[in-house]
């Protein structure tokens, strides 16, 4: 299946996150933090740090670590 | 041996040291924790004149407003921002607007969406410039860096007292000698009262807090609906709360407020989560979609005449009072700094007074 | 509504345990799970692919998944409410089994994309199929680095090295389970095969990178070295997520490894009637424990006699995890901190910034939060809270006490909730 990161098609398989999806397709980072515009991706990996938020079909505030990707989703840089 | 000890390191004790110092004296501060551990680490931030009604409370905000902005220039770094008020309400906001402006207040009726385009529409608006934000502790704490004053650490117990004259405090680890003390002890402070043998009534009137994710800026004033004051001058012991909505420097949204005289509970319940949440959606619905992160709780200290207790206390020459301050404890905290230095060194206090005076409860 | 008899709060091998040790009588039992899927940290897997432990507990329990309880309270007359989004779960009797999450140490570059815990290095890999990276250093401390070693170098990743912090010299002391023994042995034969270091007394002192990692430097032996990677993970440790049980009012305590627990009795009741608590938030102790612990647990739960066979096997594991903290110390990591390495990941508070707070009077962890924002982001506090406590006292001269912790443990909102939500929408 495939999904679009900021306009880009990315593949993924069933099951998957979101933030392994893109880390599969070599992205490390997907953010950057509002005072140093420092870039950040995944740490924890599992919905602690919440370094990995994403914008999901325009949904705000989502962890990438723990949203299961979907065909055809549409994922944004926050 | 110190001119003055100042009980409580919070706001109102730093203030107070603060303005001592200045004044030229020697000024000890003790508490039992650290800078700002009570219901300074646990407010808003607030330095209102709109949520006061005509009185000595309003009287010594507009003051302590003009001391705020003086203190900003002479020792900053608190996030003073002078961010102004917006207060809402369904019916007409004439006859407020009326009565602050006769009182001296800045206040112009306005329609708040031109203000607040966030805000749901439909609503009477009165906006007041005069309204300000700081960040309460990291103010408390610049306070007495810039007086030179390190907190010292000790559990108060009572006064020291030598043939009828207060000669200081006695803390768990020995005696604090000064010519004067002050207890700026917050919502502790009807206890401590009683153990220095002049009780004074304040009592903990407990609100919460909740704090949103960072957000860029949507809302830009202190919003809040005219409800508030109401609840503000009210005595009800019941939950009551009003929609109080603003941003901060770092991002996040505060959501206010609610008040509950139910002494020092702990424990936060569920209900109040929902009315501080649904009140503040209703004036901002694009807060449905935004994250709460937390919630805390403080306990205002609430005076049971609703004015705040400054000044000597004729029961104890040497002590005096500077407390009960309720919800206002950080707007006022300067002007109370400084009518307590006036008090103690005679010079020509910067309101009258009498109406704040502990000897209305020495009967 | 359905009220429920017994209500377990999380999916891993504790909670898990409990469920199936509550279930078999009268008493209706539910797992309350934030994760879609069964299994928690220790059995994570791909959707299709659950382990078999797991199919006992089908047919036995409800399930709720999806369900992070984000509030906790007392129920109006008797029992408890667990607030969650897929709504509101009743019980009489509450079992937290909320597990744990990896401690991570601040030091310069940890927030360089690439950096990950070892944790997410394990998640990545077993539950969604994904290598963490080409050239890995595996780093920390703690038993959970070997295992996670020989998986990522069984699934084809270069290990450049497995860099464990403890000497490792008190495991002579201790008499290891015969079970763990071999474990250890299967994992080092995995190391062996595919060439990886093991390195004790050896720890991560840096990572380098512009905008992403590139390079780590590894200090042991009086010596530090520069390896070329694309991936560390690193994790000392375990912090257990007491958060629900502080909410309901429970005794905490602080354990061997530094960390808050939830203190428990020997059927693991809390000393708050009807909630009880099992698995790493009791301590740190590993699955073997957690399922023993589970297993206790859901029995007094579901007011089921226990075998002191359990007991007994409950006793000798959790000295066992005892030992474990003493020999997978952390090291001290104060000293490597500069100025600008970020302490609070979420509000970007570099390591001078604490230090300021500190000088501005900051005695305890809640004043340094107010000073300078530090654990007041998203997470509040997951991630740095630890070490800020450990900051704060060795700031103040002074060890870490329970109060330094309790600053970052009280979250009564345990999940961020949209207002809409908190206003019941």
């Amino acid at each position: 299946m495939t999904f679009t990161f900021d306009g880009q098609p990315i593949a993924a398989e069933p099951g998957q996150s979101v933030a392994a999806a893109l880390w599969a397709a070599g992205i490390r980072s997907w953010r950057r933090t509002r005072h140093g515009d420092e870039p950040r991706g995944l740490f924890c990996g599992i919905g602690i740090c919440f370094d990995c938020l994403v914008v999901v079909n325009g949904v705000r505030g989502q962890r990438a670590c723990l949203v299961e990707v979907h065909d055809g989703d549409v994922v944004e840089q926050p | 041996m110190a001119d003055v000890v100042v009980v409580g390191a919070g706001m109102v004790g730093a203030a107070c040291a603060y303005y001592l110092a200045r004044a030229g004296l020697d000024v000890t501060v003790v508490d039992r924790g650290p800078v700002a551990g009570g219901t300074t680490g646990a407010g808003e931030g607030n330095l209102l004149v709109s949520d006061k009604q005509p009185g000595p409370e309003l009287e010594l905000m507009l003051v302590s407003l003009v001391r705020w902005a003086e203190l900003d220039a002479d020792v900053g770094g608190f996030e003073f921002t002078p961010k102004g008020g917006l207060v809402v309400s369904s019916s007409s906001l004439e006859p407020l607007v009326t009565s602050h402006q006769q009182a001296g207040v800045t206040a112009t009726l306005v329609d708040p969406g031109e203000h607040e385009p966030e805000l749901v529409p439909g609503r009477h608006g009165a906006f007041y410039p005069q309204d300000a934000q700081v960040q309460p502790a990291l103010a408390a704490a610049r306070l007495l860096r810039a007086a030179g004053i390190d907190v010292h650490r000790a559990e108060v117990v009572s006064l020291a007292v030598q043939s009828d004259r207060v000669v200081g405090v006695r803390t768990r680890d020995g005696v604090v000698s000064a010519g004067a003390v002050v207890n700026a002890s917050g919502v502790w402070a009807g206890e401590l009262s009683q153990a220095f043998g002049a009780p004074i009534p304040v009592t903990p009137r407990r609100g919460f807090v909740l704090v949103t994710e960072p957000l860029p800026p949507i809302i830009r004033h202190k919003v809040y609906a005219a409800e508030y004051l109401d609840n503000v001058a009210s005595g009800d012991a019941e939950l009551q709360s009003s929609a109080v909505v603003e941003g901060t420097p770092s991002g996040t949204i505060l959501i206010g407020a609610s008040r509950e005289r139910v002494g020092f509970d702990s424990g936060v319940p569920r209900e109040v989560l929902r009315r501080l949440a649904a009140q503040a959606v209703e004036l901002f619905p694009v807060l449905a979609g935004v994250h709460a992160l937390r919630v805390y709780r403080g306990f205002r200290p609430y005076s049971a005449d609703h004015v705040p207790i400054i000044g000597p206390d004729p029961r104890r020459p040497g002590l005096y009072h500077a407390c009960g301050h309720e919800g206002a404890g950080i707007g006022l905290a300067p002007a109370t700094g400084e009518l307590i230095t006036a008090t103690i060194t005679g010079a020509t206090p910067p309101v009258d007074a009498i109406p704040y005076a502990p000897v209305r409860f020495a009967a | 509504m359905i009220r429920y008899d017994v209500a377990v709060v999380g999916g891993g091998p504790a909670g898990l345990a409990a469920a199936a040790a509550a279930t078999g009588g009268d008493a209706r039992v539910v797992v309350v799970d934030a994760a879609p899927r069964l299994g928690g940290q220790f059995w994570p897997h791909r959707s299709g692919a659950e382990p078999p432990a797991l199919w006992r507990l089908r047919s036995a329990a409800y399930h709720l998944p999806d369900a992070p309880v984000w509030f906790a309270e007392p129920a109006p007359t008797t029992g408890f409410r667990l607030h969650t989004p897929a709504g509101i779960v009743t019980a009489d009797r509450v079992v937290l089994a909320t597990g744990a999450h990896d401690r991570s140490v601040p030091f310069p570059g940890w927030t360089l994309p690439g950096v990950v815990t070892v944790g997410a290095a394990q998640a990545l890999l077993k539950a969604h199929g994904v290598l963490v990276g080409r050239r890995v250093a595996v780093a920390g401390a703690g038993p959970f680095l070997l295992a996670v070693a020989a998986g990522l170098a069984t699934a084809g990743a270069d290990v450049v090295g497995v860099f464990e912090a403890g000497h490792l010299r008190g495991y002579a002391k201790h008499r290891l389970p015969s079970a763990k023994l071999a474990e250890g042995a299967r994992y080092a034969a995995v190391l062996a095969r595919h060439r990886v270091p093991y390195r004790r007394g050896h720890a991560v002192i840096a990572a380098h990178g512009t905008d992403v990692l590139e390079a780590i430097t590894v200090a042991g032996r009086s010596r530090e070295r520069r390896i070329d990677v694309d991936a560390l993970a690193i994790s000392y440790g375990f912090t257990p997520q007491v958060e629900l049980a502080v909410a309901l009012g429970c005794g905490t305590h602080v354990d061997r490894d530094g960390s808050l627990v939830v203190t428990v009795d020997a059927d693991q009741r809390t000393s708050v009637s009807g909630v009880y608590a099992a698995g790493e938030i009791t301590g740190v102790g590993g699955a073997d424990l957690a399922q023993l612990e589970g297993r206790i647990a859901g029995r007094a739960a579901a007011m089921k006699v226990l075998d002191p066979g359990t007991r007994r096997q409950r006793a000798k594991v959790r000295r066992f995890a005892q030992a474990m903290h003493d020999v997978h110390r952390r090291p001290s990591w104060i000293e490597q901190l500069g100025d600008d390495t970020l302490v609070c990941r979420c509000e970007e508070v570099p390591y001078a910034e604490v230090r300021k707070a500190i000088e501005l009077g900051a005695t305890d962890t809640r004043a340094v939060k107010l000073l300078c924002r530090a654990g007041m982001g998203w997470c509040q506090g997951r991630i740095c809270g630890p070490a800020v406590a450990e900051l704060t006292a060795h700031l103040n001269g002074r060890p870490p006490t329970r109060d330094d912790h309790a600053a970052f443990a009280n979250r009564a909102i345990a999940q961020p909730t949209t207002l809409g939500d908190l206003a019941g929408q």
